[in-house]
């Protein structure tokens, strides 16, 4: 085996092996764990170059180990596994940085980083799974090392939230693993191919077939918190910034949401699966998602809930992008799968720099609060409009890919769900802008900490303002080549039909 | 033939009394003789059941298998008895308690 | 090298120890250690020799089935004897460190003994050589229960006793009409020679219950939790992950081998039993709130697993049963030695107060949860390869309730391992003494568990050494 058959498993194993080094360090050996960290998020990031400039000139990178008769473990990079592998790496590294400065000082760090790292292994293996059980492994993998982020802290509240998530995600991944065995029985095969392998077995498995559908995406719309299996998901808010951050934008959500392209393209292949009429009931859950979120997040005075009930409702736009049955559409999801990503990360980073460094949890407490943390805000700001959808960000493009899909599709109802829902969008977003940019701060925040005279610690701030500058970039620079949304173009010629 | 079956009935019938008395009686040694009582029923069966015509030697391999279920029988004996005087040191009782630590 | 007799070994191996162990008590720890490696080697030296041979067959004395006592290994034996040897040496490990001196030497020589009972069971090629194995087995295995002492661990171990003589019995008195209706007692003769009768169908059902008594199947698996989780920790590792699997092996031998294949009804109702037990295991573990008793519960419902697969019958649900056999044996044995841990540590075991502890020994708690996984069926472990196959097998014969059952199954699993592992993060501040627990005891707990892990990893290998000798009787795989 050469070197084109371990790098997909070197990439995994990157941070795998510096999570399980880093459970074994004592407490204190706080540079260490740092120089750990670091280096395994800046190999991981270089070795995914490595593969995009591999897979660019049409390297095959696979690793196939066996598992079972019949079955193997496989890795491998295609054009899909390498959006959402480099989305989730690139987007990891910021993270570490993040929770490097927001955690410096608690207690149990070693466990934190050692669970953050298992969980950016089990993601970067959901990226990379080139069939369904490999990708079965990876995804309850993600569960099990996200479950100790969640209750960190230790509190009642964190703890409820645990047991939230746990049933949820248990009882989808059996789901899923139902759905996974069946469609082997008929099959024979679980190997991710572009445009579905299932087709051939039409005849006289119809009916098996919509239900496994049924199966399958029961199981992973838990992890992407499609409605009615979403409320998991706010509760998860009790957990640490990073912790947010890594389920809303890197990990849990999208693996869930990546599941499902998984599904629709390469198992079933999104004309099959349309001739099926499967797509039509999935693209309808996620615009009722969609609605539904933004409604929820429109009330929540908590500004981590709001932002987790956004995320319900955007993580829906890559599901409803991947449904819709058209190529547009579907660049315009794919896409949405990264800049999703970038934006919500940012929202994360700056709600967490708020309730670190001014004590701020709440709506309600933030006038005034971009005098105070300027950069901060700055980032925010741009985030949220980002996902409200103004041009020239990120969401911008995402959103005019999905209208212009929907039409292309003919679904034309769709049209009012994304302009209803960008309305929403401003609805709880443009309030929070106001009050923080326009308003009279109060003499006191609700629990100030100095930090000199930066407005915070600078691993706080970074992170997001790069993050801001990414949607910037992600849509000033959407046109041009290697933006995600060429990948996603290129993506999309891969599986319709010529 | 019939006279082997006769034993092998009659051991048949022990191996039931002894069950019958383990499952109704409390009282430890009472228990242990009922196993005991079954384990005699067992091996009157297979002593019956190694005889062959009328005249010829009986098959020995059962009657093997008799002494040595007898060798295991004296020793699962001991160990109860020892059990059970243990029980009864440490309970008060040689009865296996009714409330089941559940 | 290949003529060397390993299996004849690994039986004597251990019963020299025991003897060496009762003879000089002072040194009982080292010399079972040594003994125990010794018996790891020899089933390494089978497993090679099987590899490279085929299965194997010893003729005691020389003299030669029908009249002598032989010994066959096969894929199916070498595996329960690899297994065992794994297991057991983490035992012994741990068990190095638990036990003081006073109870070491008691604990030695009967586990050795227990050791070697086990391995001449897995070894044994007649039905009446079972038995023997099989008293011998319980015999020492109920001493060891009694070692803890107290009222709990005596009553605990005198049903046990009682028990496993009454299944004994019944299994002998199945074996009495077989040799009745066949004149031998050899399991490949047995097997050639086997005509349905009444009295073949009497043999069956009398050995049947009595394996299946031993083997704490729904619902005779009451005097389970009680004598488990009252023995020692190492002594409950062992119980809950070999001695019971001993029972389960002659009932699956019997069942592939000797019993004929017209008994589809019993089948089912081994499943149905089987699919009661994951479902009553489960609720009566999630419903405990002592940490042994809830682990000795979850042994009943992984127990009832294996019997799904007697209703399905296909070879890749014997091969999930047997997986699971593997895997629970190493991940309850890990998870019982993690309790036994806290237990050690805090002093009591009692689940809803184990956050002023389970904080403070992470390596144990690890294996607690390593050993959940698989125990839970999750990727990537020796579980949830046993539970693919159970449910490929499911799905393709078309029983697709028995799905229903492992699903259920493995989500009351979830439910009562994450129960526990719940309180490991919170964030408590110990209020009590503590006392040290031997790197040892914990090492052991984690080793085995990540063994477990690792099963998930490398199925193809065990699953190959399985089919030598075709125990399941040679149907193509797949």
């Amino acid at each position: 085996m050469n070197w084109d058959g371990w790098l997909p498993l070197l990439i995994v194993l990157s941070s795998l092996s510096v999570g399980l080094v880093i459970f074994f360090l004592p407490e204190e050996r706080v540079a260490t764990r740092t120089t750990l960290n670091l280096t395994g998020a800046v190999l991981k990031l270089v070795l995914v170059g490595v593969i995009i400039w591999g897979v660019v000139h049409r390297h095959h990178y696979e690793t196939r180990l066996p598992l079972l008769p019949g079955l193997d473990l496989v890795l491998r990079a295609d054009a899909e596994s390498v959006l959402f592998v480099t989305l989730s790496s690139g987007l990891w590294l910021v993270t570490t940085v993040y929770a490097i400065g927001y955690l410096e000082g608690s207690p149990h760090r070693s466990r934190f980083f050692g669970f953050f790292s298992l969980c950016v292994a089990a993601t970067v293996g959901v990226a990379l799974a080139g069939n369904l059980i490999t990708f079965l492994l990876f995804y309850e993998l993600l569960t099990l090392a996200t479950y100790p982020l969640i209750v960190h802290r230790g509190t009642d509240a964190a703890h409820q939230a645990g047991r939230a998530y746990l049933t949820y995600t248990i009882a989808g991944g059996a789901l899923l693993l139902v759905g996974t065995v069946w469609l082997y029985g008929i099959a024979g095969s679980l190997e991710f191919s572009y445009r579905g392998f299932v087709a051939e077995l039409a005849d006289g498995h119809r009916a098996a077939l919509i239900a496994i559908f049924a199966l399958l995406i029961a199981g992973l719309a838990v992890k992407a918190a499609l409605v009615p299996f979403h409320s998991w998901l706010p509760q998860a808010m009790v957990a640490p910034a990073p912790v947010s951050a890594l389920l809303h934008a890197v990990a849990v959500v999208k693996a869930g949401a990546f599941g499902i392209v998984r599904v629709v393209y390469d198992v079933y292949g999104i004309e099959f699966a349309a001739g099926l009429g499967v797509t039509l009931p999935l693209a309808t859950v996620a615009a009722v998602t969609i609605i539904y979120g933004s409604m929820r997040a429109l009330f929540q005075d908590d500004l981590k809930r709001r932002l987790a009930f956004s995320t319900v409702s955007q993580v829906s736009y890559i599901v409803l992008g991947i449904a819709l049955t058209g190529p547009i559409a579907t660049i315009g999801g794919l896409v949405h799968l990264v800049h999703q990503g970038v934006m919500k990360i940012t929202l994360f980073f700056c709600a967490g720099n708020l309730a670190e460094t001014l004590g701020i949890h709440k709506v309600s407490e933030m006038n005034g609060v971009g005098r105070r943390m300027p950069w901060t805000m700055a980032a925010f700001t741009i985030g949220a409009f980002g996902m409200i959808g103004a041009p020239p960000l990120a969401g911008f493009i995402s959103k005019w890919y999905l209208g212009l899909g929907a039409l292309d599709a003919g679904q034309g109802w769709v049209i009012f769900i994304l302009a209803g829902s960008s309305l929403l969008n401003a609805g709880y977003f443009l309030p929070i802008l106001y009050a923080a940019w326009f308003k009279a701060p109060p003499d006191t925040w609700p629990a100030e900490r100095s930090f000199g005279r930066r407005e915070t610690a600078w691993a706080l701030l970074a992170p997001p303002v790069v993050t801001a500058l990414l949607t910037l970039a992600l849509g000033l620079l959407a046109s041009a080549p290697f933006s995600p949304l060429q990948w996603a173009r290129s993506i999309t010629t891969l599986e319709y039909a010529p | 033939m019939s006279h082997v079956f006769l034993y092998a009935l009659v051991g048949t019938g022990l191996f039931t009394l002894g069950l019958y008395a383990l499952i109704v009686h409390t009282h430890l040694l009472r228990k242990i003789l009922a196993i005991n009582v079954m384990g005699s029923g067992v091996f009157l069966v297979l002593v019956a059941l190694a005889a062959r015509a009328r005249g010829a030697a009986p098959d020995p391999v059962p009657h093997a298998m008799v002494i040595t279920g007898i060798v295991v029988a004296v020793s699962a004996t001991a160990l109860a008895l020892a059990l059970m005087v243990r029980v009864r040191a440490e309970t008060g009782r040689a009865e296996l308690s009714e409330e089941r630590p559940e | 090298m290949a003529a060397i007799p390993w299996g004849v070994m690994a039986i004597l191996l251990p019963l020299a120890g025991a003897m060496a162990c009762f003879l000089s008590p002072r040194r009982a720890s080292p010399l079972g250690l040594i003994t125990a490696l010794g018996v790891v080697a020899c089933a390494a030296g089978l497993g090679w020799q099987v590899a490279e041979q085929g299965a194997q067959r010893y003729a005691i004395g020389g003299w030669g089935a029908p009249l002598g006592i032989d010994l066959y290994a096969d894929g199916l034996s070498l595996l329960m004897l690899m297994v065992t040897a794994v297991v057991g040496l983490g035992i012994s490990v741990y068990s190095s460190g638990y036990f003081n001196r006073e109870k070491a030497v008691n604990f030695w020589p009967l586990w050795m003994f227990l050791w070697s009972a086990l391995n001449a069971l897995f070894l044994s090629a007649d039905i009446f050589n079972l038995y023997v194995t099989l008293e011998l087995l319980g015999l020492a295995a109920v001493a060891l229960v009694a070692l803890a002492g107290g009222a709990d661990a005596l009553t605990g171990a005198m049903r046990y006793l009682l028990v496993s003589l009454l299944g004994s019995l019944a299994y002998l008195l199945g074996v009495a009409l077989l040799y009745h209706s066949f004149g031998c007692l050899d399991i490949a003769l047995l097997a050639e020679r086997m005509e349905p009768s009444p009295a073949v169908m009497a043999a069956m059902g009398l050995m049947s219950a009595g394996l299946l008594l031993k083997t704490a199947l729904f619902p005779l698996h009451f005097w389970l939790p009680p004598a488990h989780a009252s023995a020692p920790a190492p002594v409950s590792a062992l119980l809950s992950a070999l001695v019971v699997k001993a029972s389960f092996y002659i009932l699956l031998r019997l069942w592939l081998d000797v019993f004929p294949v017209t008994a589809a009804g019993l089948g089912q109702l081994l499943g149905l039993l089987g699919a009661a037990a994951v479902l009553w295991g489960g609720l009566q573990a999630l419903r405990q709130t002592r940490l042994k008793m809830l682990i000795a519960y979850s042994t009943v419902a992984q127990l009832g697993y294996l019997f799904l697969a007697f209703p399905l019958g296909s070879n890749v649900a014997w091969q999930g049963a047997l997986y699971l056999l593997l895997s629970h044996a190493l991940a309850k044995a890990a998870m019982f030695m993690a309790a036994g841990n806290i237990l050690c540590f805090g002093g009591h075991d009692r689940i809803a107060d184990l956050d002023r502890v389970a904080q403070r020994l992470p390596l144990s708690l690890a294996a607690f949860g390593l050993a959940g996984v698989s125990i839970m069926g999750l990727p990537p472990s020796g579980g949830f390869i046993a539970k693919w196959l159970l449910l490929e097998a499911a799905m393709r014969s078309g029983q697709w309730w028995w799905v229903i059952i492992l699903i259920l199954g493995g989500l009351l699993a979830a439910a009562y391992v994450f129960k526990v592992i719940g309180y490991a993060f919170t964030q408590a501040v110990m209020t009590h003494e503590a006392r040290a627990v031997p790197a040892t005891m914990e090492w052991a707990a984690l080793v085995l568990a990540l063994v477990a892990i690792l099963l998930g990893l490398v199925a193809p290998w065990p699953l190959a050494l399985m089919e030598i000798g075709l125990p399941f009787g040679g149907e193509a795989a797949g």
